[in-house]
């Protein structure tokens, strides 16, 4: 049979983000793919340059809207590394609450997705109500459902009061009753797992070959998780089990996610009840020291690694950030051989790709800078259809 | 293997082709080698479990372009290898052959620095769009936006 050329994306192929899958089909098989990123490429490495630590941690929490926790800790514990600044416990705790809450909302928020992507909408709007609930918490503490700003070089900004712990643990609670009904349905459910199933394979051997990580990674076997590897924030003062499987297709990463919720709520559990008095940050200098330092964090989709170059001034020489996405992108190819055109969006969802991290570098440049108001924005678009031959100005 | 286990095993199996070997805090080694070196060191260490790059990360150093390969392995160790390639003419070897996951470091690599990766395999460009003008990599300190001349104006 001839082979068929189609091309999906950049406009939202699976996810509401930009990227662009060229697929190689014969028949509904998919023999090659190739994929094209870069959309969402908005210079923040080098914008980094310019700006101080304080200006840094918020463009860096603003690399992606799930994971904002994730990358702006990953950030400040390579700058306080090289300042050799110790953090409170109180800090190293309520950082890793927060690391946790995050990984709930985004561990429920893919569900939902996956969910969605094999026609099981239920599935997505209970999900995503159920989320709901872990965002108020994130709301309640920081005051903020995304970009929390909790982060400071030298600590938090905000504490955990007593009177918020009361509605932490009864959400939890209430979502751990909540999640064994998702693990009954990855498990039991058969037009679930028939579904899932078999699709989108990536063997241990693949996996560790083009080094998938996270939740990708664990679903084919492997056992590799920087919480416990490589211990940061408050991971070295709890237990907790890594969670693998041997499914190592689509099936086996849902099944990691909502075993995963499991122990992000045990984990929540033991923090708030460990949860050191104290002070929630130390003052920092504003210059940081020559040196560089390598961090690593399991965001919820895998990991990230940050480096961080100090020239000794108030502004960072280079910082480099690699996402998990990026990393998992080496093994879409093999996860997508062989299988149906039908299963490429839930495989691609699978991975819980992130588009905004991996790119992470939107510069306005000339007339359109600064904010634009509704009329201009009206008279923009109007201009736009004018020079395509359109007069829309008449329409209300 | 601990971290002290990888510092001794780089200093008697790399005599030569590893130096500054150093490390600033458990689980973290820095350590040094030459674009000539580069692949055999990788092959090496692939052997001995590091079992992946996690990234690279490509410095302007002035007269030098600084590339950092950081290699992991299953026991929370991050080995950081410097390699120095001349501004001149910045050129290294793929090590792709080895480890075939980090195809897009190393596009990344020469999008934003401009460091030719010798046997790359051939893709499309990442992370820089395909109709960005030559010669133009922003991740260069002496580099101070895209000159309005080059700036492609679509109506």
């Amino acid at each position: 049979m001839s082979e068929i050329k189609v091309s999906m994306g950049p406009q939202h192929p699976a996810l509401k983000e930009p990227e662009s899958f060229n697929l190689i089909l014969e028949g509904e098989l998919i023999v090659d793919v190739e994929v094209k990123l870069g959309y969402n490429h908005r210079g923040i490495e080098k914008a980094c340059e310019g700006r101080n630590y304080t200006q840094a941690i918020y463009l860096i929490e603003r690399v992606c809207g799930i994971c904002s926790h994730s990358h702006s800790t990953c950030f400040i514990q390579a700058v306080e590394e090289i300042a050799k600044i110790e953090i409170p416990a109180r800090a190293a705790y309520i950082r890793t609450v927060f690391a946790e809450l995050e990984r709930i909302h985004s561990h429920l928020l893919w569900l939902g997705v996956a969910g969605h992507e094999v026609g099981y909408d239920t599935l997505f709007m209970y999900a995503w109500r159920d989320r709901e609930k872990i965002m108020d918490i994130l709301a309640l503490i920081s005051g903020n459902r995304v970009n929390y700003g909790m982060n400071l070089v030298g600590g938090v900004r905000r504490d955990i009061t007593s009177e918020q712990i009361p509605q932490i643990l009864e959400t939890i609670k209430e979502l751990e009753t909540r999640t064994q009904y998702y693990i009954e349905v990855a498990t039991n459910e058969p037009t679930f797992i028939g579904r899932l199933a078999g699709v989108g394979k990536l063997s241990k051997e693949e996996a560790l070959k083009l080094g998938a990580v996270g939740p990708t990674g664990r679903a084919s076997g492997i056992a590799q998780d920087v919480r416990k590897d490589d211990p940061y924030a408050a991971y070295d003062q709890i237990s907790f089990k890594v969670i693998t499987d041997d499914h190592a297709d689509v099936l086996g990463r849902t099944i990691v996610r909502v075993l995963e919720l499991l122990e992000s709520y045990q984990m929540l559990r033991q923090l708030i009840e460990k949860l050191p008095v104290g002070e929630i940050a130390v003052k920092a200098p504003r210059k940081i020291p020559f040196g560089e330092a390598i961090s690593r964090y399991e965001a919820p989709r895998g990991e990230d690694i940050h480096y961080v170059r100090a020239n000794g001034t108030e502004m960072p020489e280079r910082v480099k950030v690699r996402a998990p996405t990026l990393a998992n992108l080496a093994s879409i190819r093999e996860m997508l051989r062989g299988c149906y055109l039908a299963d490429f969006p839930i495989i691609i969802a699978a991975i819980d790709p992130c588009f905004s991290c991996t790119d992470r570098m939107i510069r306005l440049e000339g007339s359109h800078e600064g904010m634009l108001n509704w009329g201009q924005m009206r008279e923009y678009s109007l201009n736009w259809y004018r020079d395509k031959g359109y007069d829309l100005s008449k329409l209300k | 293997m601990t971290t002290n286990e990888w510092i001794s095993l780089l200093k008697e199996k790399f005599v030569t082709q590893v130096t500054q070997i150093m490390t600033t805090r458990e689980r973290r080694i820095y350590a040094e080698t030459t674009p000539e070196n580069l692949v055999q060191v990788a092959e090496k260490l692939k052997q001995a479990g590091m079992i992946n790059v996690g990234t690279m990360t490509g410095l302007d150093s002035g007269e030098n372009f600084e590339v950092i390969y950081h290699f992991y392995d299953q026991q929370g160790n991050l080995l950081n290898m410097k390699v120095f390639t001349p501004r001149t003419a910045p050129k290294l070897p793929t090590i792709t052959a080895i480890y075939p996951g980090v195809f897009l470091y190393e596009y990344e690599l020469y999008d934003l620095l401009g460091i030719v990766v010798e046997g790359a395999p051939l893709g499309r460009r990442y992370p820089l769009p395909e109709n960005w003008p030559a010669g133009e990599f922003p991740l260069r300190k002496d580099w101070k936006g895209l000159p309005p001349q080059k700036v492609e104006v679509r109506s």
